[in-house]
């Protein structure tokens, strides 16, 4: 049995085949894979008996449930009123100048992929990202730097 | 007016931290689900996730049902922007929302609740997890048979709306429901269901611990009790503003230190642009009924291409894309945004802006009713900005630039533009 196997076999049996379920086990598969393939598709929706087309749908609907491949680390900053009034664009070029890649693209090294998203619910902070389930407020072009280069240089 | 206006506070009720839960949940189980229900409808409490509906009648409503199955939801998929009020709640005080979840499943007779966690605020699901566990302790030792649960959502807006919550829950694509069936008779998985925003379920555990007159003297006539306020922009004191209902737009910028200050939007996005000509209007339900996102913009701003333009796009990507107005007017809206800021705008695009937004009335939810509320507020409170933009005795502009259009497509096979 390959990894990815194995993943929605031990999903499914947590959480149970019950359609109530569909959602923590997209997320259990897009929290260790980064995204929902085609293929694990597939598999949730042999493992639970719901056509594929319906575990397409839910996860096609959700900006977090990614169905195109992602690094390791997805960024996520925050473009909604008050990140940009606060100077999201220089965060976003800050990044893009780092990691060499643009918003919406993944690095080479399929470590990181750049996203913009909506409210994060940090206005008081702003600007603000998520770097996969972790959240960075009042960043500066030059902290927004620090922060990826450990994400970069980690473990 | 000024004369007969009461005397408003700002307070600290609900991020009061006291340790006491356990003893004010005990007495309370021990009145009876009528008493409670009373205190409940008598306390004056309205939702605060922004619908405000009463929150007694919910409870009341669903308590009547016979079904054997029910649940108890809380609302924490808080993503109206410029709202941020309901995760410091989780944080700080989780207690308070647990036991008015719980008190609310006594009544009505849930064994199951549920916390619909918005997958943003996923890094507080240790913590409050771990608050969960205590509370079931708590729970058990009261003989309380009532279990709570965390769902998480995965970043969708249109999930705050409750009937496609209850969607979302149930693995489906979070659109919501025709209603009626309301949820207090057919809410998830087709069962009753209360679903309360977190500060409506923190505001109940004040009123079981104070009582219903205590929170009812405090606020204004249709308004009662006390609002979190979510402030942020251009203000140099952003962050929460716990108050009693009844303040003007006008005393929250004075305590949050706004200077030149040019416009607020009240009640985010779905909400309105308020000029400051409007900044005595009070913060009440009768009035400008929010959620509690204030916004604030000062004069460095434009208004148009930095609020609007943003709203207008926010809303084309959050649109479940169920209703037909909803899946469209917005990026009708957006082009014709463009097409005015390019300076091809006539007095006819803003009639027409304004005759499509009004189509938005059919749409089936909430944010399909207020998606076009950034575009209407912003011509009804700030039309001179629009104004200065269109061309004056100009009847129609197809807003195509034919120059450039002739030039582009020369250049794409190779051609000489001859014009």
């Amino acid at each position: 049995m390959d990894f990815q196997e194995k993943l929605v076999q031990d999903l499914v049996s947590k959480y149970g085949t019950d359609r109530e379920n569909l959602l923590p086990i997209l997320q259990g598969v897009v929290d260790q894979e980064r995204y929902l393939s085609e293929d694990v598709i597939l598999k949730i929706s042999k493992a639970m008996s719901i056509p594929a087309a319906h575990v397409y749908g839910t996860a096609s609907f959700y900006s977090f449930l990614d169905t195109e491949p992602r690094g390791k680390y997805v960024i996520r900053i925050c473009k909604t009123i008050t990140c940009s009034m606060k100077g999201k664009n220089q965060i976003l070029m800050a990044i893009e100048n780092f990691l060499k890649v643009k918003v919406g693209e993944t690095t080479i090294d399929k470590k990181f992929t750049i996203l913009q998203t909506n409210c994060l619910g940090w206005c008081h902070k702003a600007p603000a990202m998520l770097v996969n389930d972790d959240v960075y407020t009042e960043l500066t072009p030059e902290k927004v730097v620090d922060i990826l280069r450990e994400y970069k240089e980690e473990k | 007016m000024t004369t007969t206006k009461k005397q408003l506070h700002r307070i600290d009720l609900i991020f009061k931290n006291d340790e006491d839960c356990k003893e004010i949940l005990r007495k309370a189980l021990a009145k009876s689900n009528q008493e409670v229900i009373n205190e409940m409808v008598n306390s004056g409490l309205k939702g605060r996730g922004g619908a405000g509906f009463p929150t007694g009648l919910k409870w009341k409503l669903t308590a009547e049902s016979k079904e054997k199955d029910k649940y108890v939801i809380c609302n924490a998929d808080e993503g109206e922007p410029g709202t941020f009020k309901d995760r410091e709640i989780l944080t700080r005080v989780p207690h308070k929302v647990l036991s008015g979840m719980a008190m609310c499943s006594k009544i009505i007779g849930a064994r199951k609740g549920f916390i619909y966690l918005r997958g943003e605020y996923k890094f507080l699901v240790p913590d409050l997890k771990k608050e969960i566990r205590k509370f079931h302790d708590i729970l058990e030792e009261l003989g309380l048979d009532f279990h709570v649960e965390i769902f998480l959502g995965s970043g969708a807006y249109i999930c705050g709306e409750e009937s496609a919550l209850f969607e979302s829950m149930e693995g489906k694509r979070g659109e919501p429901r025709n209603k009626p069936p309301f949820p207090t008779e057919c809410g998830y998985l087709g069962k009753p269901t209360v679903i309360n925003n977190v500060e409506t379920l923190a505001h109940s555990y004040t009123i079981l611990k104070f009582g219903a007159q205590k929170f009812r003297d405090l606020g204004v006539k249709d308004s009662r009790g006390s609002k979190v306020f979510s402030v942020s922009g251009d203000t140099p004191i952003p962050g929460i503003y716990e108050l009693e209902w009844g303040f003007s737009v006008n005393d929250i910028l004075e305590m949050s230190g706004a200077e030149n200050t040019k416009a607020v939007q009240v009640g985010g996005p779905s909400g309105a642009l308020i000029p400051p000509s409007q900044f005595d209007r009070l913060l009440c339900y009768s009035d400008l009924a929010t959620g509690g996102s204030l916004i604030i913009f000062n004069n460095s701003r434009d208004l148009l291409k930095d609020v609007v333009m943003n709203f207008t796009e926010f809303f084309i990507e959050e649109s479940c894309g169920s209703c037909v107005p909803c899946r469209n007017i917005p990026a009708l809206l957006k082009n014709k945004l463009d097409k005015i800021f390019a300076g091809h705008g006539t007095r006819n695009d803003l009639i027409e802006m304004e005759e499509w937004s009004n189509i938005m009335q059919i749409n089936r939810c909430g944010l399909g009713h207020t998606a076009a509320n950034p575009v209407t507020t912003s011509i009804k409170n700030f039309r001179e900005l629009y104004e200065e933009l269109i061309q004056r005795n100009v009847e129609f502009d197809s807003g195509i630039d034919l120059a450039s259009a002739v030039t582009e497509s020369c250049e794409f096979v190779d051609r000489i533009p001859q014009l």
